[in-house]
């Protein structure tokens, strides 16, 4: 007779070897580590829960203790690695083989292992590709999560920094995995049920919260008049004319500059009401004097922001709350509503070619995705129209019969064309490519594909790349907003200047943009401490950004 | 120190009536620029200070970029450069022959 339960009886199995470590599902700090050699097999798939944000680092820190000599191999997947002890793992001998999306503060380490080869490389994912293989081919074997507090039966309450968690633990748990939860108190009660008790087999009380990395906060002081320029191209060539009300903005100090520009300049422009009403967004502190001022009717959140909560739960007209009053989020429900359900993405890169790739990858570090290639996606599978969908979509391809032709998302990469240590936006070849060369990656790990983009916009005007009708004109459109670099220098000049005629580049001066109105009093805030004075003093900035 | 001089011919002479326009600041990334009504109308003089040494090809670029698209006619300008970006320089100069159109503040 074959059995068909023997994932489950194994799970029972790994169950039964950790119930002697613990008592009933609590699991004593002190006694981490035997337990995790316990319930650990060589060879498991396991994600241990580093988010974009909230990261469970006392199991992070646990795992990285166990014996390689009893537990190797592992298949890590996880789409963030973030924490040191991520990248320890491999060192050590624990694990073996990665499969992730994003890598943020640990981008140079994790470049020198997997040059080093400490570190055998499955795929750079973007979010929901990697939670969709969760359910698919990499169902983990062990779930290592974080969350707030739990009752003794395993319910569990993640708070504002739900993130990943209702996916991770949807398909491990009921793939036959088992579910470990990090939390920083046991509660009688847990003030939400944010993952039922009976899908998670241990906890263990950190006997503090889980770290939080404040990800998504700009310091408005650090804005300059150059960033302040592409914001008013942004606002008034591309929101304006296309009407966009449902919008997703990357983080980066020119989409901190947009949200800062519409209480002031979009107001001035009458544009309340009319543009950025609806988002997929973080709770980007930067965004407060536009809630406050009205502009804002509903924000669903990926995960909180460090110093945001207070603000968030005072805000529930806005923000998705639980019963508890305060942010409930879901990555994988607002990369989904990002990809399905907005008009535009907006957000910066490292490196733009000749095509429109765009990518974050450099020589020496690599920053995996964040959510940008989801939400910097058109969505094939989109059927609703929208008026900003419909005319990108007519600008793209004009012949087609309306009823037949597809809209378009507007994807748009923002920029100046010089970043950090005056390295070039623009270049000829991608550090994604070579780096896919050095690690014979049969894909280069590009962030927003050339296909996907719509419009790039720089200080020196936007180029729409809807309007280009052959390859030679949209080079020459990428090369006419490149400014003084070397892909810049190297335009046809009199085409570009046609380009310009045809409204395929928009210079500030096109647009009756006044250049001194690029101006840090054009902010509706101009430090972190305006932030906090807008929101009435609700939103409590962590002390690195306090500096008065 | 280096000090590079350009003279250009301007398609536009500048707006307004007003003698000076002064934009910017001296600091490290940032730059100050003094514009001067002086000279013909049909050009434009600029002497530059910088800290970075270097980077004439690309000055020239910058300038000829901004005499051909702004109106600079008829004016003098002198910079004092704390190593800003092009993009910084190119939004420095379109302030300062907005300014210069201005009334007197």
């Amino acid at each position: 007779m074959k059995q068909w339960d023997l994932r489950g009886k194994a799970r029972q199995a790994r169950i039964a070897d950790g119930m002697a470590h613990a008592a009933g599902k609590i699991v004593a700090a002190d006694k981490l580590v035997a337990f995790l050699e316990a319930v650990i097999l060589s060879g498991d798939r396991v994600c241990l829960e580093g988010d974009n944000q909230k990261q469970a680092d006392l199991l992070a820190r646990a795992l990285a203790q166990v014996d390689p000599a009893k537990i190797h191999d592992l298949h890590m997947i996880q789409s963030g690695v973030v924490l040191p002890e991520h990248l320890d793992l491999f060192d050590k001998g624990v694990a073996r083989r990665l499969d992730f999306s994003y890598s943020g503060p640990q981008s140079a380490r994790i470049a020198r292992m997997l040059f080093g080869g400490k570190i055998e490389l499955g795929a750079i994912h973007t979010y929901l590709e990697l939670f969709a293989r969760y359910f698919i081919d990499l169902t983990p074997q062990v779930a290592l999560i974080a969350a707030v507090s739990a009752d003794r039966d395993g319910n569990l309450y993640t708070g504002p920094n739900t993130e990943d968690t209702p996916t991770v633990v949807e398909a491990t748990s009921f793939g036959n995995g088992l579910v470990i939860a990090q939390v920083g108190e046991i509660v009688d009660r847990v003030p939400r049920v944010d993952i039922p008790g009976d899908r998670v087999h241990f906890v263990v009380d950190a006997g503090k919260p889980f770290y939080v990395e404040p990800l998504f906060t700009r310091d408005p002081a650090a804005i300059t008049e150059t960033q302040i320029l592409t914001a008013m191209l942004a606002i008034k060539g591309l929101y304006q004319p296309y009407g966009v009300r449902r919008l997703n903005h990357g983080i980066g100090f020119n989409t901190a500059a947009i949200e800062l520009l519409l209480p002031t300049y979009a107001e001035r422009l009458g544009l309340k009401g009319k543009i950025c009403t609806h988002w997929a967004l973080n709770p980007h502190p930067t965004l407060i004097p536009a809630i406050e001022a009205g502009w804002v009717e509903q924000i669903h959140c990926f995960g909180s922001e460090v110093g945001m909560d207070d603000y968030l739960r005072a805000r529930s007209d806005i923000f998705f709350t639980g019963s508890d009053g305060s942010l409930r989020s879901n990555r994988a429900f607002s990369q989904t509503a990002g990809l399905y359900a907005c008009d535009l993405f907006i957000g910066s890169t490292l490196e733009i070619d000749l095509k429109g790739h765009s990518s974050t990858i450099t020589p020496d570090r690599i920053a995996g995705f964040g959510g940008a290639p989801n939400m910097g996606s058109d969505a094939r599978g989109r059927r609703h129209p929208s008026a900003p969908w419909l005319q990108a979509g007519q600008e793209a391809d004009p012949d087609t019969p309306a009823p037949l032709r597809r809209g378009r998302k507007l994807v748009v990469q923002i920029g100046e064309t010089f970043g950090e240590a005056n390295a070039p936006l623009f270049v000829e070849k991608l550090s994604a490519l070579e780096l896919a060369e050095k690690l014979s990656l049969p894909l280069a790990p590009i962030m927003v594909y050339a296909d996907d983009t719509t419009h790039i916009i720089t200080e020196e005007g936007i180029a729409n790349l809807l309007l280009c009708r052959d390859k030679d004109e949209h080079e020459q459109a990428i090369r006419g907003v490149a400014g003084f670099t070397e892909v810049g220098r190297q335009r046809d000049k009199k085409m570009v200047e046609r380009l310009r005629e045809r409204k395929v580049i928009q210079r500030p001066e096109d647009l009756g943009i006044d250049p001194l109105d690029a101006n840090r009093s054009l902010l509706a805030a101009r430090s972190i401490k305006d932030l906090m004075l807008a929101s009435g003093g609700l939103y409590r900035p962590p002390s690195r950004f306090r500096n008065w | 120190m280096e000090t590079l001089r350009f003279e250009f011919s301007a398609l536009t002479p500048a707006k307004g009536v007003r003698k000076t326009a002064l934009v910017g600041v001296v600091a490290s990334g940032n730059l100050e620029v003094l514009l001067e009504r002086e000279g013909a109308p049909d050009r434009c003089t600029i002497e530059i200070n910088t800290s970075a040494h270097g980077f004439r090809p690309l000055w020239e670029a910058v300038m000829a970029d901004f005499t051909s698209r702004r109106t600079a006619g008829g004016l003098r300008i002198s910079i004092n450069d704390g190593g800003a970006r092009p993009d910084t320089v190119s939004l420095r100069l379109a302030q300062g022959v907005r300014l210069i159109e201005e009334p007197q503040a």
